[in-house]
């Protein structure tokens, strides 16, 4: 854990430093498309009002000044399968992106969708010997939680302490000055495969690109797309990606679970060209402009040229009703749902006091998505679009957006996580001054 | 799909050649010189510095040589002579106006170049200060009109009053200042005359003076100041008015007065001290004093103030 500890001791300075130079990428790499943003931190906090933009969730400190995106290459899953070419396509969007800007990027925040992420809740407690709650004695709570076997070649990606309780007075947002025997912790753990984690590090590092900060998609999709009453109240954030679906649930402003079904957009697309008879690039296409999940009369008779080069006439003339689309969709999009389902139920998302579903990601455009979403997952549905954040291009705003503009908000205000506290300081076996230092502080 | 398909033999698939799809990932190389140049200080130095650095470099080196210097200067130096020297700019005549012919000569002379010259050869202000210089003058307006003219316009000083020192006599204006000097008195019987150390300073009080002694005026020999403080009004036949250091015009006219009431001036008087003008004091000739010794019977005085022995009276 202290290997861990300091890794993102230091990309946490390396954002800092980011922050001071004013400005800091951000970069989305998704199995479907790459998009990066610039953001210049002017610091000025001046509050625009343009085109309903507002101050809420602080975002007025920083203005977007580039942003691009592109199809992803060398993608699976949510995960790089070929190292190369997704460097490639970083590339791409990041020459793009600085192109529009007129600066260079050094740092940027990237996220991660796949690497099989699974979330554990961590307690812990420990008994306050000056009967009050001191600075160190957080760090200590959150060292001693009990930590469970990840599994070898786990990483852990977010740790943060979710809830905090001192005697019985629970949910306290933040614990220190209280007067109590015993403080307790509940801390929200995500893993991800260390290996996948090592992939993107290096692909970005291969872009002369410095990595100021990593965060897990269906997180930072769930912090642009649920609004803050959401958060505060209780609410599942379903990104709806190509390689796969996150899962992210939401109270009182913390994540408390994250997962992620590996079905998503892509497989879609391959069951029309399957189905259908037709290459991928149409099956995209049609996904895209004809898809839907609830077929009427009309769709009957609203035929679809799909074309072809085969050289025989009588394939390349075929046509397909909007019905037959509908109708290779529309399973695939109900598995979808119900993997989710099964997501949801492991979490316990029934016990949730507020059960709003917020439905994002690219595949979220669906027509009629929602109304299946009601049917399956529950009556609080809505579509959710991205955050408005200054100086984003109107096109950029669409819902499959929303885990860029998410990572813009967590590399502005970044929540706490294990690592921002200190370290408490008996796991510092060789600095003893230090102890000294601070025993004399604590105890004079 | 084109909306007219050709099903000739032979022609199938040549209206969609197939097309090389580039990448559109920029190369490495390509990807870091972008980054390079966005690079701020990088940027500024290719801009900015190489051009200057290439800039002087190359001027340094052209001019490295002594004969490229001297073929420069001397290029320079023809072009700016034969834009002077052009028929514009030719200054022919000088014209003078509003001065006497001393002055005039004087200001002939003056002129540092033969006419015709260059107008840029001619220094106005550096002439003008040096006309300046000449008493006589008391301003000067010079300028150079079209035609070729050179135009002095002359303002002379005008003397008023007459300044005898230990130096000579000098001519002053109202203001005080030199405008000549003179080698006697009657060289200009109709200034006024004043003397003594400081009397320069005051002219306008003294003219002040001379326009008051309208009446005494033919008896006044001049104005003489003492101390450099005060006046006193020189009268022939030896006397003297003695003027106060302030009022000294209000005491003038009284002693006018006096004169015009009493007479006092046709009597024998030496001096008429009016210092202290509420208690004006007279000093008497040594006839007057001596007939008023008489007439009391005293010793009479002799020239020197002292009184005479009994024996010499008697």
């Amino acid at each position: 854990m202290a290997e861990l500890y300091q890794t993102q001791r230091a990309m946490r300075n390396m954002r800092r430093a980011a922050l001071q130079r004013g400005v800091i990428g951000i970069l989305d790499i998704g199995t479907s498309k790459i998009a990066c943003l610039v953001l210049r931190f002017d610091g000025t906090g001046t509050f625009r009002e343009t085109d309903g933009v507002g101050p809420m969730a602080g975002q007025v400190n920083f203005r977007v000044i580039g942003a691009a995106s592109t199809r992803s290459r060398g993608m699976r899953r949510g995960q790089i399968e070929t190292m190369a070419e997704t460097e490639r396509a970083i590339r791409t969007v990041v020459a793009a992106a600085q192109k529009l800007a007129g600066v260079r990027i050094d740092h940027v925040i990237a996220c991660l969708s796949g690497g099989s992420p699974s979330s554990y809740g961590l307690a812990g407690e420990i008994t306050l010997e000056a009967g009050k709650v001191a600075e160190h004695d957080v760090a200590s709570v959150m060292a001693a939680c009990e930590v469970p076997d990840f599994g070898r070649g786990r990483e852990v990606l977010h740790a943060q302490p979710v809830n905090f309780a001192v005697d019985n007075r629970s949910s306290l947002a933040d614990p220190r000055d209280h007067v109590g025997n015993k403080l307790f912790c509940d801390m929200h753990v995500l893993t991800v495969d260390g290996d996948v984690m090592g992939n993107l590090v290096q692909c970005i590092r291969r872009c002369d690109l410095e990595l100021a900060g990593i965060a897990s998609a269906p997180y930072a999709s769930a912090r642009a797309s649920l609004v803050e009453d959401e958060q505060e109240l209780g609410a599942a954030c379903i990104d709806f990606g190509g390689g796969g679906t996150g899962v992210s649930i939401f109270i009182k402003k913390h994540m408390i679970f994250s997962d992620h079904v590996p079905i998503g957009g892509n497989l879609i697309t391959q069951d029309i060209a399957q189905g259908l008879r037709v290459p991928l690039p149409v099956a995209e296409r049609l996904k895209t402009l004809d898809g839907g999940v609830e077929a009427t009369g009309a769709d009957d008779r609203e035929m679809i040229d799909v074309g072809g080069n085969t050289g025989d006439w009588e394939t390349d003339r075929r046509t397909v009703s909007r019905a037959d689309v509908i109708g290779v969709m529309r399973p695939r999009v109900e598995e979808i749902l119900e993997n989710v389902r099964g997501v949801l139920d492991a979490a316990g998302f029934d016990y949730m006091p507020s059960q709003q579903i917020v439905l994002t990601g690219g595949g979220s455009q669906i027509p009629g998505l929602d109304g299946l979403a009601t049917r399956i997952l529950g009556p609080n549905v809505r579509c959710g679009r991205p955050l408005r954040i200054d100086g984003l291009a109107h096109e950029l705003t669409d819902p499959s957006f929303s885990s860029a503009v998410g990572l813009a908000l967590f590399a502005a205000h970044p929540q706490d996580e294990w690592w921002d506290f200190e370290m408490p300081a008996d796991n510092y076996p060789g600095r003893s001054f230090r102890r000294a230092y601070r025993w004399f502080k604590n105890n004079w | 799909m084109p909306v007219v398909i050709d099903h000739r033999p032979g022609k199938q698939g040549t209206h969609e050649p197939a097309r090389q799809r580039r990448d559109p990932a920029p190369s490495r190389l390509k990807y870091r010189l972008e980054r390079m140049w966005l690079t701020p200080l990088y940027r500024r130095m290719v801009r900015v510095g190489v051009p200057a650095f290439l800039i002087a470099m190359v001027a340094g080196l052209w001019l490295a040589d002594e004969d490229r210097r001297a073929l420069l200067k001397g290029g320079i130096a023809s072009v700016v002579d034969k834009i002077q020297s052009r028929e514009e700019f030719q200054v022919r005549t000088m014209t003078i106006e509003g001065a006497s012919p001393v002055v005039e000569r004087a200001l002939r002379a003056m002129l540092p170049v033969d006419l015709p010259a260059s107008s840029f050869d001619i220094d106005l202000p550096a002439l003008r200060i040096q006309v300046m210089q000449l008493d006589a003058v008391e301003s000067i307006d010079l300028r150079v009109k079209p035609g070729g003219i050179l135009s002095a316009v002359v303002k002379e000083r005008e003397p008023a009053i007459l300044w005898r020192r230990a130096r000579g006599i000098e001519i002053l204006d109202r203001g005080g200042h030199r405008v000549a000097s003179v080698t006697s008195r009657e060289v200009r019987p109709e200034l006024p005359l004043i003397s003594g150390e400081g009397a320069d300073m005051m002219t306008a009080e003294a003219l002040n003076l001379f326009d008051a002694a309208g009446p005494i005026l033919p008896r006044v020999r001049g104005l003489v100041r003492r101390g450099e403080r005060r006046w006193d009004l020189v009268l022939d036949q030896g006397q003297r008015i003695m003027l106060p250091e302030h009022g000294a015009v209000i005491a003038l006219e009284a002693a006018i007065a006096l004169d015009r009431a009493e007479d006092l001036l046709a009597r024998d008087v030496t001096t008429v001290d009016l210092r202290d003008p509420q208690r004006p004091v007279l000093r008497l000739g040594m006839d007057a004093r001596n007939t008023i010794r008489g007439a009391r019977g005293l010793t009479l005085l002799g020239p020197d103030g002292k009184p005479l022995e009994e024996e010499t009276k008697s």
